[in-house]
Formats: structure tokens, sequence, C-alpha cells
């Protein structure tokens, strides 16, 4: 299983140049880069632990590339993800967001079902990584 | 006063002496008129009949549009009349299009509710489109005052906040219409579902005359098509949606409808434009009291959109659902089956996600619009388009628009999940190389060429369509003179 999270997952794993290159392609747009990690990949774990702060005055993509390298280092099986945001009025939001590291095994997702009146049924997605605790899920 | 008077009649005996005067003479004819910030201002294409001034039948169009009727009135003078009295300042004939004049007319902002679409287009494109002295008529364009805009809410979610309750961001979004778009039982319409959204899709869709047919209960259709957008969201670990039509004969099947789809877990809900401008407000309120994706399928503006004689602009259709209030909104691919000149649907995106649109006649965007932070619609293209025009609909719309392949996702000759496939890594390889600074509107061949050779789905649907276009004349094309005449 790979997590489709991102804008890049379907493609195959970017490398470094590749990384760099996209990095740059933010900061030309004049957009902030952050990176971000984390071991409880669901689709609705909006917030992910922050590596640092947003770098909203580095201009300079080697160094953005370093925290990713950095990142890496203290959590190779967690993912990772590179942001891109825009703070103009009417965006204020991220424009870019992709995954620049992924545990070697990605166990995935289960779909539990509560059978409900009227045919309905209540859904739960459950990574199965997540039954064990925080920093021990993908080792 | 020897000679009677051409112009508009000021003096009040004079003016309101009963009979019939020429439009112009009752004053909607005011070349002098300096339009204020708060009006609204209307650009008609007029046609009028042979032998009809076009100054008067512009006098004339102002009048039918606000307060005049056939006869002088002398009840006029119970009101402070000037004020509703709409003002055509300027006219010009059309480049190119003999017989025809573009007239500008100005609405003082009394004339209109506050926050109702459906008093707009009363007073608009009520009684005036059916008036005999004109051959036919056309609303082009409309500014609408910062004023006006502010008494409306917009879209329920917009462009921003439907990204990050998705968690999707840098690229255009992918959908599909569900095919054949009638027949299909409840189960087999969420196969399709199931298939498309797992191979990488992000949304699919309903067609707009999916309601509730012999074949295929409402709620069969949404119960089936939750479970398949359950199972492909635990599939790829990403949000998937899919828009439940929920367009019904009353109000009170409509809300019923959306209801059972917000209490069932779904994160948008889909109306067709045939429902009216009342039914899209009220349920554009119910989005944002449930937190719902509101999902347009312009469904019959081809009526009156597309010849350009006569109707209604598209984006005209555009900023009135803008101010009504929708998320999505079909506005043309450009290069796909249906209508559509290319810089004319771009005129219609930056309708629907500009923060201020700039004149631009070139795109058909005869005013300045100041959007007041109003909260920006997402564009659909949707309608035979296919993984091979990549390049060209990147190029042509940026990555705040939904790409829909129907066709192009469920004829894949491997299957369903292998179109989905195909159509994501197209979309992907594509903005990737549009942000390594790659020519993707030149390159763009070579680009997908080189991700076909690791994606044997993209390969086979490069094959399968690589000579499928659509090149027909489009019907509605800006007129405009290349140098704007002076004015």
């Amino acid at each position: 299983m790979r997590i489709t999270q991102g804008t890049f997952s379907f493609l195959p794993d970017l490398t470094d140049d590749e990384i760099r290159a996209q990095v740059d392609y933010a900061l030309s747009k004049g957009w902030a880069l952050s990176v971000e990690y984390t071991d409880d990949p669901h689709p609705r774990n909006v917030y992910w632990d922050m590596w640092g702060m947003p770098m909203f005055t580095i201009k300079d993509g080697a160094a953005v590339l370093f925290e990713v390298k950095a990142c890496r280092k203290a959590h190779p099986n967690h993912y990772i993800k590179v942001n891109a945001f825009d703070n103009t009025r009417g965006v204020e939001s991220m424009c870019l967001s992709f995954i620049v590291n992924r545990p070697k095994v990605e166990p995935g997702f289960g779909l539990e079902r509560q059978e409900a009146a009227g045919r309905r049924v209540r859904y739960t997605t459950r990574a199965y990584s997540a039954a064990k605790p925080p920093g021990s899920r993908y080792e | 006063m020897n000679k009677p008077v051409e112009g508009h009649i000021t003096d009040v005996k004079q003016r309101y002496k009963g009979g019939v005067l020429k439009y112009k003479q009752m004053g909607y004819w005011r070349p002098d008129y300096e339009p204020k910030d708060t009006d609204v201002i209307c650009l008609f294409r007029i046609t009028p009949q042979d032998g009809v001034d076009p100054e008067e039948a512009a006098a004339a169009v102002a009048g039918e549009s606000s307060t005049a009727t056939w006869t002088v009135v002398w009840t006029d003078l119970l009101t402070a009349h000037e004020s509703y009295q709409a003002k055509a300042y300027r006219v010009e004939p059309v480049p190119n299009q003999p017989g025809q004049y573009f007239v500008y007319i100005a609405y003082d902002l009394i004339l209109f509710e506050e926050g109702s679409i459906a008093n707009v287009t009363a007073s608009l494109i009520g009684n005036v489109f059916s008036f005999k002295p004109l051959k036919a008529a056309r609303l082009e364009d409309i500014r609408i005052p910062v004023a006006y805009v502010k008494t409306f809410k917009g879209p329920p979610t917009g462009i921003v906040v439907e990204r990050e309750r998705l968690d999707k961001y840098g690229r255009p979004l992918l959908g599909a219409t569900m095919k054949p778009k009638l027949g299909l039982s409840g189960k087999n319409y969420g196969r399709v579902i199931y298939e498309a959204l797992t191979g990488g899709l992000d949304f699919t869709k309903d067609d707009e005359n999916i309601n509730s047919q012999p074949f295929m209960h409402w709620r069969d259709r949404f119960l089936f098509g939750m479970e398949a957008v359950n199972r492909a969201q635990a599939n790829s670990g990403e949000i998937k949606g899919h828009y439940f039509n929920v367009t019904g004969a009353t109000m009170e099947d409509m809300y019923e409808r959306a209801e059972f789809a917000k209490e069932l877990g779904s994160n948008i809900v889909m109306i067709d434009l045939v429902i009216g401008w009342t039914a899209i407000q009220s349920m554009s309120n119910w989005c944002r009291k449930h937190d719902m994706i509101l999902h347009m399928h312009r469904a019959g503006h081809g009526t009156y959109t597309r010849q350009k004689n006569h109707g209604v602009s598209f984006r005209v259709i555009a900023k009135w659902l803008r101010l009504a209030g929708v998320d999505h909104l079909h506005a043309g691919t450009a290069v796909g089956k249906l209508e559509g000149d290319p810089m004319t649907v771009q005129g219609y995106y930056n309708v629907c996600r500009d923060t201020y649109t700039k004149t631009d006649l070139q795109r058909g965007l005869f005013f300045d619009q100041d959007w007041a932070d109003l909260k920006k619609v997402m564009p659909v293209a949707s309608g035979g388009i296919h993984a091979g025009q990549m390049h060209q609909l990147l190029t042509l719309f940026g990555d705040d628009v939904v790409l829909q392949f129907g066709g192009g996702t469920i004829g894949h000759p491997a299957g369903i999940q292998a179109g989905a496939i195909a159509n994501r890594v197209a979309l992907e390889a594509m903005v990737k190389a549009r942000n390594e600074g790659r020519d993707i509107a030149n390159e763009g061949p070579e680009i997908l060429d080189a991700a076909a050779k690791w994606c044997t789905p993209l390969k086979q649907a490069l094959e399968t369509w690589k000579d499928v276009s659509f090149n027909y004349t489009s019907t509605d094309t800006p007129d405009y003179a290349v140098t704007p005449t002076a004015s």
C-alpha cells in the first residue's frame, strides 16, 4: 500500500534534486516553506508535527533541503512532507504540499463498519499501525 | 418651446402631460451621466429593429429594465423617480457586427433587494428581452458594486477552505462523471465510484439528470456511493468525495436528500442550475450551515448563453452564481466536446477565482470587478477531455480547477482504475514539470510520453485517445476592436 496524500504521490519518490526544484519554484513565488512529519497519516490528521517553524525568511533552497535531510535523519521511518505557504490576502493557505519521506513498509488502513438502522453504516478508517504508541509505529 | 425636445424633457409640465413619449424624452438616455461607484452597470448587446434609432433603443432597454411602462404615468411624481430610472449613457456599434450595438446602462442601488439574485434577474432580464422594438438582446457583462457584493454571503466553502478540508494542494483536482449516466442500479453505480476513486481520482460525480428514477432510487445511490467513497479513502489514505445530486421536484425533496447525504458522511452535494436562483440560494445556506461543499452543474445554460446576439452571457451567470454562493461551477474546457472559445472560457474562470477582475476585452470582460473578499468558486472543466490534453488544460486553467475525465477514465481499455491512474499520473507529471520550469505548452507530449514509459495505464490512455479532438468554430466569442474606441 502507498499513501497517496500530497501533490506528487503518484510519481516515483522524488530525488533530492527534484525536491530542490520544487522548493526553488515555491521560493520564486514568494511562498514560505515548512517541513512536517508524522507517524499518524490518517487522512484527517491535519496537524502533523512541525519540524521547526515555517521558514518565512529563508530564500535559499539549500537551507530548506538541509532541514529536510535533518528531519529525515531524526525520523527515518516517518512520513515527512514539505509545504509551501502563500500569505497573500485571499489565499493565506498552502499552495504545494508533497511527501519527501515515507516508512519502508506502509501497512495502510482498515475500514471498520458499524451497522446502524435503515441500512446505514458508520465508517471508521483506522491505520493498522495506529494501535502502537507514537514513535514505535513504523519500526 | 416651439420645437419638440429630442432628448430628456426636464420641464415637468411637458414631461407629464399624458400620452406617449420617446424613452429618450422620458430621461432614460443620459449621455452625460457619470456612473456612481455604487451603481450596477450592465452592458447589453442589442439588435434594434430596422429603422429604430440605437439611442432610442438603448433608452428603451434602460426603461423597460427599470421603471418605464409604454405611456407616461403621473404617479411617477409621487416618487423620487430619477433614482429609479436606469440610465443608458453610452452606445457604440459592435465591432464587425453590423446592426448590433453595445449599450451601457447604470442602475441605482436602490433598485435591488439585498442579497437576492432572483430580484436582480427579475429586473435586468425580466421583461426587456421580449421587447418588440428589438430583434435581439444579450446581457454581455455586469459590474456589481462592492456595496451590493457585500450583501451576499457567496460560496459556502470557497477554494481555499475546500483544499484545506480535502488536504490537497498545488495541483488541479481530478473528477469523473459516472457513466452510463442512466440505467445503472445503485450497486453497480457504486462500483464505478469505487473503481474511479480507488484508482486515484479525488471526486466522482452524478450527472445532471441523475435524480431518483425507476432504475435507481436516490437513497440506494447514496448508501452504495458512501460505501465506495469510504473504501477508496481507506485504500489510498486520501480524502475522497462523490457529488450526490440532490436536485428534486421541490425544496422539501432537496433538503431531505441533502440531509441524508450529510448523515452518511458525504463532504459534498450537487445541484443543477435548472432549479432556479431562489433554490440555489436556499441550498447555499443549507451547505454553509452543514459544512458541505456545493457543486453546481450548469445544466440548461446553453439555451440562453450560447448565441451571442441573444440571451445572457455565461460570464454574467458565473458572477451571479458566485454571489448566490456555489463552490464548484462548470465553466468549460475550451479543448473538450462542449462550446467554448479558449479566451472566453478563461474569462469565466477569472470571474470565479479572482479577488479583483480586471477589464480584459479579449476575454470578454468589459468591467473591473472588485470581489470584496468574497470567497472563490472552483471552476470545473468537464466534457470530452482526456489525459493527452493535460498540458493544454494546465496551461489554460492553472491549479485551481477540477478536471473531470468521465469517458476519459471509465472508457480506459484496461478498466476504470487504470483510467484514473493514467489521469493522475499525467496530472502530477505535468505539474511537476511546470514547477521545474519546463515549457509544458510545447513540451507537454514529451513529458507525457516520458511518464508513459513507466506507467502502462497512461501509455494505453495516450494510445486510445491520441487522435481525439473537438476542433469546431466557437459560437460565443468576444467582439472587440483591436484598439478600443475612445469614449
